[in-house]
């Protein structure tokens, strides 16, 4: 079978068990798979920045904290629901990732001055929502939970089933749009500019203008499943949407999976969420309580992978089935 | 008028003169060659037409368009393709895309960019390693690999900074033919900056000679290896050693 026949293969089977797995899973495996999907879905969102041109962001979660309070404010104030809503929060990502984006590539801004550049837009926007009462500040804003036994896909409201598969259906077509951008120009392009910034520029391609357009598209995915976000779990706080720490648990998944892969930032999420609860749970069931416990653990596993497989966990495994590694 | 009009440009960098009003034409369809000792100031030559560095004065103009100052993707877009005297390549793509990446530049879409750069790495003989990563190359390969690149770009104007440097002499005159029959078939004009001699001889038409900065002679390759300036800066080294 060719690469391509393998990959094909390997993807049906893949959405065949996911398809089928609310049916015979219980309500706890139904919750890990949707913040497995969650991840998957924000990492590769993230990985179109980092992953495909090369610019690393450590301030991702400015984007899904602004996806979430903007779709969750409308919601909580006008009733507008969330297929409405997230085009705007869409709109404030974009504006957003195109600021930074603009501030840093027109001032010759990158490497780690570029990262620090989006940790401190993360970081200035959670103080800052602190002092949005129309948000409820610091003491965080709150959907009402209602109609949690039928389907009501219109508000994303309705039973774990639904937020499960719609995740599916988010992590589905982001995983097809980021294959589709992959072997179109920009993702040449990209994987230039993230190669040698100085070769790219030569062969005609305006670096500016396309590591912004992979700065706008990753904010706007990142926007989306913040809108998610905020509906999955109804209450939504600055201080921790908008929180390094998941910024980190962003980019965790697609470099433990595979930086630049389209499977690594699934594989990625599948191996971080999958251990990291079932330790947590494997230490409840001990007696054992020890806060931090998953944080010590993604340390561990970045350290592993950095060590062992520095160019993450898929571009091995694709090897093993003959696959192709990106 | 010529392809290329290099006006008295010069560039300073903290004071140093690196070059110093240095003029110059390529006439459509030539091949031209720029020597001299290492430090001469070629490869600023080189920077200020591709675009890298703006020079502090003087005028590129290609094609009787000024260019001068221009950003390198626009002096790209404008026709010049280059390769760099210490290679580029993108490690992580594979060779063949590398190629397709280049090549985008002159085609709408990518199957037939594609095309153009499957044809372009047989022409440069790295067909056989079209499939793996550029990092796997040597050295020889890699110079043959910003030369497909560049190519692919389609360029009216072709800078070649040393991609003869490192190589056997029989592959010297391999690719000596290669350029050759390239610029015969297709017109294609070259500006290139060489140390191997042989190279030049059998390739340039004019020569254009620096020398701290400036030009000190311009001509036929036969007029510049007589020339007494040149011999005693440049060549005179050579045939002492």
């Amino acid at each position: 079978m060719s690469p391509q026949r393998r990959a094909y293969v390997l993807l049906a089977i893949i959405a065949a068990a996911l398809i089928v797995l609310p049916f015979v899973s219980g309500s706890y495996v139904l919750s890990v798979a949707t913040l497995i999907l969650f991840f998957a879905f924000t990492g590769q969102a993230w990985n179109v920045m980092m992953g495909f041109a090369g610019q690393l962001s450590l301030g991702h979660s400015l984007y899904v904290g602004l996806g979430a309070y903007v779709a969750a404010g409308l919601f909580f104030h006008y009733g507008i629901g969330p297929w409405a809503g997230v085009w705007l929060a869409i709109a404030v990502c974009v504006a957003a990732g195109a600021a930074i984006g603009f501030l840093a590539f027109r001032f010759g801004i990158s490497g780690v001055y570029f990262a620090l550049l989006t940790i401190a837009f993360a970081e200035f926007t959670r103080i800052g929502f602190d002092h949005i009462d129309w948000l409820g500040g610091p003491a965080g804003l709150f959907i009402k939970v209602e109609q949690r036994d039928s389907w009501d896909l219109l508000n994303l409201r309705g039973t774990p089933v639904m937020f499960y598969f719609v995740m599916l259906a988010l992590t589905a077509g982001a995983f097809a749009f980021c294959s589709w951008l992959l072997r179109s120009r920009a993702g040449y392009y990209w994987q230039a500019i993230r190669e040698n910034e100085d070769a790219a520029q030569a062969l005609g391609i305006n670096t500016f203008r396309w590591k912004m357009l992979a700065v706008v598209i990753s904010a706007a995915m990142t926007g989306v499943s913040g809108v998610f976000f905020a509906f999955y779990y109804n209450n939504l706080f600055p201080e921790q949407i908008f929180h390094i720490s998941r910024s980190i648990e962003i980019i965790l998944g697609p470099i433990i999976g595979g930086l630049g892969t389209l499977f690594g930032p699934i594989l990625g999420a599948v191996v971080l969420t999958v251990l990291a609860d079932g330790i947590t749970e494997l230490m409840a069931l001990a007696g054992i309580e020890i806060p931090g416990v998953k944080q010590v653990f993604y340390g561990v596993c970045l350290l592993v992978v950095i060590m062992f497989l520095p160019h993450g966990i898929w571009p091995t495994i694709a090897r093993r089935l003959g696959l192709k590694e990106r | 008028m010529a392809l290329l009009e290099v006006r008295n440009i010069g560039k300073s960098f903290r004071g140093l003169r690196a070059v110093d009003g240095v003029s110059f034409d390529v006439e459509q369809g030539a091949i031209a060659a720029m020597i001299g000792p290492n430090g001469a100031g070629k490869t600023t030559c080189f920077n200020m037409i591709a675009g890298v560095f703006a020079p502090d004065a003087g005028s590129v103009r290609l094609g009787g368009r000024d260019i001068t100052g221009r950003r390198p993707h626009e002096v790209c877009r404008a026709g010049i393709g280059r390769t760099f005297q210490v290679v580029k390549p993108f490690p992580q793509m594979s060779v063949l895309d590398n190629v397709v990446v280049g090549a985008l530049n002159a085609h709408a879409r990518v199957a037939d960019a594609k095309r153009e750069a499957v044809r372009l790495v047989e022409l440069l003989h790295l067909g056989a390693k079209a499939g793996e990563l550029a990092a796997s190359l040597t050295l020889p390969e890699r110079k043959r690999l910003e030369v497909a690149r560049a190519m692919a770009t389609r360029p009216t104007l072709l800078l070649l900074d040393e991609v003869m440097a490192g190589l056997r002499p029989t592959e010297v005159d391999e690719m000596v033919g290669m350029f050759r029959g390239i610029n015969r078939e297709t017109g294609l004009t070259i500006l290139l900056i060489e140390h191997v001699m042989r190279a030049v001889m059998a390739l340039a038409a004019r020569v254009v000679v620096l020398h701290h900065g400036e030009r000190i002679c311009e001509g036929s390759p036969e007029e510049v290896v007589r020339d007494s300036a040149v011999l005693e800066c440049y060549l005179g080294e050579e045939a002492a050693g």
